[in-house]
C-alpha cells in the first residue's frame, strides 16, 4: 500500500516538467507534494524529485543557479542522510552542480537540442528508484535535452562503473555524446539518482511512447513500504 | 545638457514646424488627418505613435475592407465566445472548457535574424494567447523557405528551427505540428508563421479593455530597452549623447525564461481575480497597449512614462513609447487589489510598475518629466486608422498560366517508371521526412500531447479526467493558390479541415495567416481579395467561423511576389482522446480502403513540381460538401472505433499517403490499383476529399456502412501485412511494384540531414 | 567603484563542440591557418567600493562555485581596476 507516501517535486523558476513528475507520482499511487524553490523546507516528504526544465533559463550553466536555491540546503542534508532524490534532466544537472553526484552535463556534441524516444538499459536495480526493474532491462522513454552530455574524468568514470553506480546506459544510439553512453548514475548509497531521459513522460500509453518509465516511481514507493 | 522634449505645449505654440512624417512612413494625407484630429501638429511622440499604429502591420489598412467578409459571412454558430477583433478568438469546446488559438507571422525579422526573428515570433503569439486568460499549451509552426539547396536557405532554416526550439522548449510548450515547405518563390522571403493554442475555463476569459475610472495601469515583465526601434530613431537622431548606446537595434531579442515567468505570474494573478483587463505588448509596444486598452475601455488613460522601468537609461520618451522589448504585459488593476498583484509579481521575480490610471477623459495623455508629450483620442490611434481601397487587377498572366496544364508533362507508363517516381518524390525536400527539424522540438512537455508531427493533426488532451481534447492542423498549398487564389484558399481550408477530421476530431473553428506580396501591386491585391473571399465563402459553407488571424504583406523581392499563401488553421474537438485515430499501419490483416473519389488532377501537384518543374493549369476541384460528409464519416468511425488508421491524401497523392502510413511504425501493406483507372493517375493525382483508412476485418463493413450513409465512396484496395514487410502495389500498369520499407525509410530520412547537417 | 573581469574556459580535456563549430566556420571563411578554437565566457563585475583582500578572496570563492564549474571549467580573475 502506497497511500500516503509523499513525494516532493521541486519547482524552480523555469522548471517545466514538474507537473509531469507530479502526475507520474500520482499514477504510481503516491501523493505529490509541490515544493517551492524559495522555501527552505522539505515538509516531511519521503522522497524528492528535481524535475526537468530550464531552471533560470539555463543561464550561466544548466542548474548552476538553482543549486543555490533555499530548498537545496535541507535537500542536500536529507540526501546525505539517505532521503531518495531523483534528478531528471535539469534535475540531474542540479545534482551535479551541487556535488551530490560526480561529473557534469555539457552541451550535446552535435550542438542541437534533441527530442527522441530513447532506448536505455537499466544497469543497476539496487537504487531507490530502479528496484522494480530487472537487471539489464531495456526500456524506451523520451529524451529531450540540449545539454545532456555526461562527462567526468577517467578515474571517476572507472569508479562509477566499478561500483555499479551507472544506473542507465544509452542503447543503440548515443544521443548526446555522453561518456561511456551513460544516461544515469547514482551516489554510493543508491538513494540519489540522476537521469537524463524522462521517465515521467512514459507513464501513460496515450501520451508516451511506452509506459516503461512508471517503474521509477513505483520503485521508490515500494521502497518506502519496505523501509 | 539634456535634449529638449517636444511637448503638447510646443506643438500648440509652433504648429508649423516641419516634421519627418514621410521618413516615418506616413503619407501627406495621413499626416494632414492627424493634424485635423488633434487641431495642431502632433508632438514627436504622437507622430511616432501614429506612424507605427497606422502602419500596414498594425492597422491592417490594406486588408480591412476585405477581412470584413469574415464577419459579414460568419456562419451561424454558438461556439464563438470571443470573435475577431480581440487578441485571439475563443471557442467553446464543451464541458465548460474554452480554447483560444491564433496564428501570426514574423516573416521579415526571420529573414534578417533567423534565430531571434523566429524566437520572438513564438514569444509574441504566446503572449497573445496568454492575454486572453488562457494557459498556452502547444505551438505549431507553418514554415516556408526558398529552394532547399540554395545557400541562403542554409543560412535561414537552421537558425529559424533553432530559434523556435530554443524559445518554445524553454517556455515548456510542446511543438505538435506545422509544415516545412521549400519553394523558390519564398527565396529572400521566408514565411515564419507561429501558432499557439491555449486552454481555459469559460470564466477565465479576459479582454483587453481598461475599465473602471481610477483603476491602475500596470506594466510588468521585462524592463524596456531599445529593441525594435529601428525607423523611429529618426526622431532621436539628435540624441546620441555620450555614454549612451550608440545604436538602436532593430532586431528584437527574446528571453524565454522571462516569458516563462510571465506566463506563471500572469496565470496566478488572473486566477486570483486580480485583473480587470489585460493586454500584451507586441508591435508598437507601450503606445499600442495603452491606446488599445484605453480605446476598448472607458476611453481615457493617463500615463506617466517616467514610471516605465528601463534597461537603458538613455532612451528618449519617443523611444520608450515605441520600444518593442519583448516579454512585457500590461494589466488593469483596481487600487484595492494592486498590493496582492505586486506580491505575486515579486514571488515570481517579475518587475512590475504602476505607470498610469484609467480616466474618463476620452483622451490618452502621456507625461514625461512633468510635461505632457501625448494627448490624443485613443480610438484614432488604435482603431480608426486609415482604410485603403487598394486597386485590384487580375494578373494579365493568369489566363496563360491556367491554360498551361500539366498534360504537357510526360507521365510514367510502366511499373518501373512508377517505382522510380515514388522514390524521387519520397526523397524530394517537401515530402522527405522532417525529423531533422522536429527532433529539435520538445513534443512531450506538459504531458498532454496525444498526437504530434508527422500525424495529420496535432492533438492535445485538455481534460485529464474526461479525456476531452482538441486537434489542430495548418495547411496551405501556395502553388494551388497561385493557379487560382479563390480556390486555393478553399483548398487550404479543405485540407486543414480534413486533417483534423482524419484524427477523429470534429472541426470547429478557423484561424488564418495570409502571406502575400505587396498590396501596392494590383495583381497581389487581387490575389488577396480572391483568397479572402474564398476563405470566407468556404467557412460559411462548412459552418465554421474564422476566429481571428493575421495578415503579412510585402513578402516580395523587387517586383516578384511570393506565391499567394493563405495558411489556414482549423481547430477541432474530440470528446475523448482515447478514441483518436493515428495514421500508422499497425495490425496485420487490417483492410486498407480509400475513401473519396480520384480524378485526373495533376496540375500544381508535387509530381509536376518535382519531376517536371511545372506549375500551370487549374488546381484540383474543391468540393466542400464532400469534405464535410467525409469528415462526418471519419469522426463517427473514430467514435465507434471501427477505423484503425486514417491519413489524408494530399501532396504526392495516394502513393505518398501509403508510404507514410507504412513508414510510421514500419509495417507494410499489399494493395492494388483499381482496374478502372490509370495507374499513374490513381497513385499521384491530388484530388481532394480523400483519405486512406484501415479497418479490422470484423469492423470494415461497419465502416463501409457509415461511408455509404454519407454518400462517400469507400473502395477496398488491400491489406496491412506483417511488420517490416514491403509495401506492394499490384496492377501498376499490369505489374506489381514492391517497395522495401528500409529503402523508403532511408530515402525519406536522408534528404534534410544531407542539406542542413 | 571597481571593475573586475573574470574569464571562464572549459578545461582543456573537455570536448568543446561550440569551439569546434567556430573553428570549422573560420576555416570555411578562408582562415585555414586557425588550428584550434576554444569558446569561453567573460564576466564583467562592477562593484561599489574597492577590492580589498577580503573582497578578492570572496570573488575567488564565487568564481569557483557559481561563475565556473570546477569539474569542467577553469577561471582566471583577469583584471581588477579601481
Amino acid at each position: 500500500m502506497t497511500l500516503g507516501m509523499r513525494i516532493g517535486v521541486v519547482t524552480f523558476p523555469g522548471s517545466l516538467d514538474d507537473r509531469d513528475a507530479a502526475r507520474a507520482v500520482r499514477i504510481a499511487g503516491g501523493e505529490a507534494v509541490a515544493l517551492w524553490h524559495g522555501d527552505a523546507d522539505l515538509h516531511g516528504v519521503d522522497a524528492v524529485i528535481l524535475p526537468g526544465g530550464f531552471s533560470y533559463g539555463d543561464y550561466l550553466r544548466c542548474g548552476a543557479i538553482a543549486r543555490f536555491a533555499p530548498v537545496m540546503e535541507p535537500l542536500i542534508d536529507a540526501a546525505n542522510g539517505g532521503l531518495p532524490v531523483l534528478g531528471i534532466c535539469n534535475g540531474f544537472q542540479v545534482l551535479c552542480e551541487s556535488h551530490l553526484l560526480p561529473g557534469a552535463l555539457v552541451r550535446n556534441d552535435h550542438l542541437h537540442f534533441i527530442c527522441r524516444d530513447q532506448q536505455i538499459r537499466i544497469e543497476s536495480t539496487t537504487t531507490a528508484w530502479t528496484s522494480s526493474y530487472a537487471a539489464g532491462q531495456e526500456i524506451v522513454i523520451p529524451l529531450k535535452n540540449g545539454e545532456g552530455g555526461y562527462v567526468a574524468d577517467s578515474a571517476t568514470l572507472d569508479q562509477l562503473e566499478g561500483d555499479g553506480r551507472v544506473v542507465a546506459r544509452y542503447v543503440g544510439i548515443n544521443p548526446n555524446g555522453s561518456r561511456r553512453d551513460i544516461a544515469g548514475i547514482s551516489n554510493a548509497r543508491g538513494n540519489v539518482v540522476g537521469l537524463m531521459p524522462h521517465p515521467e513522460h512514459a507513464v501513460e500509453s496515450l501520451t508516451g511512447p511506452t509506459t516503461d518509465g512508471l517503474a521509477f516511481f513505483t520503485s521508490v514507493l515500494a521502497g518506502m513500504v519496505n523501509a | 545638457m539634456s535634449r529638449h522634449v517636444d511637448t503638447v505645449a510646443d506643438a500648440t505654440a509652433n504648429s508649423d514646424l516641419e516634421q519627418p512624417y514621410a521618413e516615418l512612413g506616413l503619407k501627406p494625407d495621413e499626416y494632414a488627418r492627424i493634424r485635423e484630429i488633434l487641431g495642431r501638429r502632433p508632438t514627436s511622440a504622437e507622430l511616432a505613435m501614429y506612424s507605427v499604429m497606422w502602419s500596414e502591420h498594425c492597422s491592417y489598412k490594406s486588408s480591412k475592407v476585405h477581412l470584413a467578409q469574415f464577419g459579414d459571412k460568419k456562419p451561424e454558430t454558438d461556439v464563438l465566445l470571443v470573435g475577431i477583433g480581440e487578441n485571439a478568438g475563443v471557442v467553446d469546446i464543451g464541458d465548460g472548457w474554452a480554447v483560444t488559438f491564433k496564428v501570426e507571422s514574423h516573416n521579415h525579422p526571420s529573414y534578417v535574424e533567423p534565430y531571434q526573428g523566429a524566437a520572438t515570433g513564438i514569444g509574441g503569439i504566446v503572449r497573445d494567447i496568454l492575454s486572453m486568460g488562457a494557459r498556452p499549451v502547444a505551438v505549431m509552426d507553418p514554415l516556408r523557405f526558398g529552394a532547399a539547396d540554395h545557400p541562403d536557405t542554409r543560412r535561414v532554416l537552421p537558425g529559424v528551427v533553432a530559434g523556435i526550439g530554443g524559445y518554445g522548449n524553454c517556455l515548456g510548450l510542446p511543438n505538435i505540428g506545422g509544415e516545412i515547405v521549400f519553394d523558390s518563390s519564398y527565396q529572400g522571403n521566408p514565411l515564419v508563421n507561429a501558432l499557439c493554442v491555449g486552454t481555459m475555463r469559460h470564466e477565465d476569459i479576459h479582454l483587453a479593455s481598461a475599465k473602471g475610472v481610477g483603476n491602475l495601469v500596470v506594466l510588468y515583465g521585462a524592463k524596456t530597452g531599445g529593441d525594435g526601434i529601428g525607423g523611429v530613431s529618426v526622431l532621436a537622431s539628435e540624441t546620441f549623447d555620450e555614454g549612451g548606446p550608440a545604436k538602436r537595434p532593430s532586431v528584437q531579442v527574446g528571453d524565454p525564461f522571462m516569458e516563462k515567468l510571465l506566463i506563471e505570474c500572469t496565470l496566478e494573478v488572473l486566477h486570483a481575480g486580480l485583473v480587470e483587463g489585460i493586454q500584451d505588448l507586441g508591435g508598437a509596444g507601450i503606445s499600442c497597449a495603452t491606446s488599445e486598452l484605453a480605446s476598448n475601455g472607458e476611453g481615457g488613460m493617463h500615463v506617466t512614462l517616467d514610471s516605465v522601468p528601463l534597461r537603458d537609461a538613455t532612451l528618449t520618451p519617443e523611444e520608450i513609447l515605441m520600444s518593442e522589448s519583448q516579454e512585457r504585459m500590461c494589466a488593469i488593476v483596481t487600487p484595492a487589489k494592486i498590493e496582492a498583484f505586486l506580491d505575486i509579481c515579486r514571488k515570481w521575480d517579475v518587475t512590475a510598475d504602476v505607470i498610469g490610471v484609467v480616466t474618463d477623459s476620452g483622451r490618452l495623455v502621456i507625461e514625461w518629466h512633468g510635461e505632457v508629450i501625448v494627448d490624443v483620442p485613443p480610438r484614432t490611434v488604435a482603431h480608426d486608422g486609415p482604410v485603403y481601397h487598394r486597386p485590384l487587377a487580375r494578373p494579365t498572366w493568369q489566363d496563360t498560366l491556367q491554360a498551361d496544364t500539366s498534360n504537357s508533362c510526360a507521365r510514367p507508363t510502366t511499373a518501373e517508371q512508377v517505382t522510380s517516381t515514388i522514390f524521387t518524390l519520397v526523397g524530394s525536400p517537401n515530402l522527405a521526412a522532417k525529423t531533422w527539424v522536429t527532433s529539435q522540438y520538445d513534443r512531450y512537455v506538459l504531458g498532454n500531447s496525444i498526437l504530434a508531427q508527422p500525424e495529420d493533426s496535432g492533438m492535445i488532451r485538455v481534460d485529464e479526467v474526461t479525456g476531452r481534447g482538441v486537434a489542430i492542423s495548418t495547411d496551405c498549398n501556395g502553388r494551388f493558390a497561385k493557379l487560382n487564389p479563390y480556390d486555393g484558399a478553399k483548398l487550404a481550408l479543405a485540407e486543414s479541415y480534413r486533417n483534423v477530421a482524419a484524427t477523429g476530431a470534429a472541426p470547429l473553428a478557423v484561424t488564418n495567416c495570409l502571406n502575400f506580396g505587396s498590396p501596392e501591386d494590383p495583381a497581389v491585391m487581387w490575389q488577396f481579395s480572391e483568397a479572402v473571399r474564398g476563405l470566407a465563402d468556404g467557412c460559411l459553407e462548412l459552418g465554421i467561423p474564422v476566429t481571428g488571424g493575421n495578415v503579412s504583406f510585402y513578402n516580395q523581392t523587387g517586383t516578384v511576389a511570393i506565391h499567394p499563401t493563405p495558411v489556414v488553421g482549423v481547430l477541432g474537438v474530440i470528446d475523448d482522446v482515447a478514441l483518436r485515430t493515428s495514421m500508422a499501419f499497425v495490425n496485420e490483416g487490417d483492410v486498407v480502403l480509400v475513401l473519396g473519389d480520384t480524378y485526373d488532377e495533376l496540375n500544381g501537384s508535387e509530381w509536376a513540381h518535382v519531376v517536371h518543374r511545372h506549375l500551370g493549369g487549374l488546381p484540383p476541384r474543391v468540393d466542400l460538401d464532400a469534405e464535410r460528409r467525409l469528415a462526418e464519416v471519419l469522426v463517427e468511425a473514430a467514435r465507434t472505433r471501427v477505423v484503425s488508421a486514417a491519413h489524408d491524401v494530399s501532396d504526392g497523392g495516394i502513393a505518398q499517403a501509403l508510404v507514410e502510413m507504412a513508414l510510421r511504425r514500419d509495417v507494410g501493406a499489399t494493395v492494388a490499383v483499381p482496374s478502372d483507372v490509370d495507374s499513374f493517375v490513381y497513385l499521384f493525382s491530388e484530388s481532394t476529399a480523400r483519405v486512406v483508412v484501415t479497418a479490422a476485418p470484423h469492423q470494415v463493413e461497419a465502416l463501409e456502412s457509415i461511408a455509404a450513409q454519407r454518400k462517400i465512396a469507400a473502395v477496398r484496395i488491400g491489406f496491412v501485412t506483417a511488420p517490416g514487410s514491403e509495401l506492394c502495389i499490384d496492377s501498376v500498369f499490369g505489374e506489381t511494384v514492391c517497395l522495401s520499407l528500409a529503402q523508403l525509410h532511408d530515402t525519406a530520412e536522408a534528404t534534410l540531414p544531407a542539406l542542413f547537417g | 567603484m571597481a571593475r573586475v573581469v573574470i574569464d571562464v574556459m572549459l578545461k582543456p580535456e573537455i570536448l568543446d563542440p561550440q569551439g569546434k563549430a567556430v573553428e570549422g566556420a573560420l576555416s570555411r571563411l578562408g582562415l585555414a591557418a586557425v588550428t584550434s578554437v576554444r569558446q569561453g565566457k567573460t564576466f564583467t563585475l562592477e562593484l561599489a567600493g574597492d577590492v580589498d583582500d577580503t573582497t578578492l578572496a570572496h570573488l575567488h570563492t564565487l568564481a569557483a562555485t557559481l561563475l565556473s564549474n570546477p569539474v569542467i571549467e577553469d577561471y582566471v580573475i583577469r583584471e581588477v581596476t579601481a
